[in-house]
């Protein structure tokens, strides 16, 4: 019990996570600031922005609508970001938890925070509010089946293995998954999930800053919005490290191997940074149809290749 | 100084509030977040959403339609909101302080903290401007 709560709360969930998700935020402005020829803030800034919100401002609640749901769906945000984060990060540390088929609770507890961001939207009442959580559904619903066929083909990939211990160990017993063709469309589908699920540029169609000034989060201020701040960082660490674990390899904690697992985490954020800074906000109609269609078909070409052997 | 209020200074967010301006003021303030000024080094953004800023910027002389508007937004607000009035129309009226559809400088209407005087006022004088508000709070 007292380890349990020791990972989910200091390593390597909510503490650990939320810290190195922080870092990785500021890499992502970083890295935007330069590639705009602009400076671009200091390290230390979405720590100020997280304890400025937490701390200083004041939380308003919507008059019309629910209040409760308004504030518990925060809550509820970081709870599936962490818990997603400690069955992700757990076998990439190589702690073994002994649990057996984690890939698919993986999969569910990811969708708990875009769930609850569109039930907060839904709850505050405010009609740009609801655009943005209509949007988000239709979002899901368009790169979840991807995403499921991505995982999918690991699984196939990996010998029928369910559990994310056992993929990473393949992998390093043999080589990355990333190493053959279909594991090449694979990455190339997974990166373009993780950018929808992580609502980034071309597709952060739910919040869109100048339409619907930031839609779903319209209505959030103070420590409701901090904590959605927090399942953001939480949630640009732990998604490119599940590719990581799924594609690249996974970690190892042994000498200059700790350095090969720190350059995979960032260069994958750099990889979704660049896309973001290099497209523009596409319709909800044409990223319905980019999933559905082209997506799809890339992934399972590498479902059938994989069933070949390639 | 307190780690609240250090946080706060750190990260200032701000919502742009434009009133019956000439849009000279408004492409000013928009320099400062080019690459050149750059106002992302001291952490300051520019949001969409009244309800996560922390700094109200407002310009361009108020009209009678806008002092209900101005109004509203300040009350749909987190505090503690700064105000800052930018420009001549926002700080006195300028050449529109006898119009018959002014309704009055803007601290007639909201408590304002800094004033940044000039027409348009040059982004480095706006980054001034904000320089002496954030050693002032």
């Amino acid at each position: 019990m007292a380890t349990n709560l020791f990972y989910f709360l200091v390593f390597p969930g909510l503490l650990f996570a939320g810290v190195i998700g922080a870092f990785l935020s500021w890499f992502d402005r970083k890295i935007t600031a330069r590639v705009q020829f602009r400076k671009g803030p200091p390290p230390l800034q979405p720590f100020y922005d997280f304890f400025k919100l937490l701390l200083v401002k004041e939380t308003i609640l919507p008059k019309q609508g629910s209040p409760v749901i308004f504030l518990l769906a925060p809550v509820f945000a970081v709870f599936g970001a962490t818990m997603a984060g400690v069955f992700i990060l757990l076998p990439l540390f190589n702690i073994n938890s002994g649990f057996r088929g984690d890939l698919i609770v993986i999969f569910y507890l990811l969708t708990i925070p875009s769930f609850s961001y569109i039930m907060g939207s839904l709850a505050s009442g405010n009609p740009l509010a609801a655009v943005g959580g209509s949007r988000e559904m239709k979002l899901i619903m368009s790169y979840e089946l991807t995403f499921l066929l991505v995982i999918a083909g690991i699984i196939m990939k990996a010998g029928q293995q369910f559990d994310l211990n056992g993929i990473i160990r393949t992998q390093q017993e043999m080589s990355p998954f990333v190493g053959s063709i279909s594991g090449v469309l694979l990455l190339i589908v997974g990166i373009f999930c993780v950018q929808a699920k992580l609502a980034l540029v071309p597709f952060d169609i739910p919040e869109a800053e100048a339409e619907i000034t930031e839609g779903i989060f319209i209505e959030y201020s103070g420590a409701a919005y901090a904590f959605i701040k927090l399942t953001k960082y939480i949630m640009l660490f732990i998604l490119p490290s599940l590719i990581v674990a799924l594609l690249l390899g996974g970690f190892r904690p042994d000498g200059i191997n700790i350095l090969w697992s720190v350059l995979k985490v960032l260069g994958i954020v750099l990889l979704l940074t660049l896309i973001r800074n290099t497209n523009p906000r596409i319709k909800i109609k044409q990223a319905v149809s980019f999933f559905l269609i082209w997506m799809n078909l890339l992934a399972i070409i590498a479902l059938v290749l994989i069933s070949f052997g390639y | 100084m307190g780690f609240k209020s250090f946080c706060f200074k750190k990260s200032l967010w701000v919502f742009h509030f434009g009133g019956a301006s000439c849009n000279n003021c408004d492409i000013e303030i928009l320099d400062c977040l080019t690459p050149r000024h750059d106002l992302e080094r001291f952490g300051i953004l520019l949001v969409g959403s009244i309800r996560h800023a922390d700094v109200l910027l407002v310009n361009g002389s108020i009209n009678k339609h806008d002092r209900e508007r101005l109004l509203e937004i300040y009350k749909q607000a987190p505090k503690p909101i700064l105000v800052v009035a930018i420009g001549a129309c926002g700080c006195t009226g300028g050449i529109f302080a006898e119009s018959y559809t002014f309704a009055g400088p803007v601290d007639k209407i909201i408590p304002v903290d800094a004033y940044i005087p000039g027409c348009p006022p040059k982004p480095e004088a706006i980054i001034a401007g904000i320089v002496k508000l954030v050693g002032k709070s």
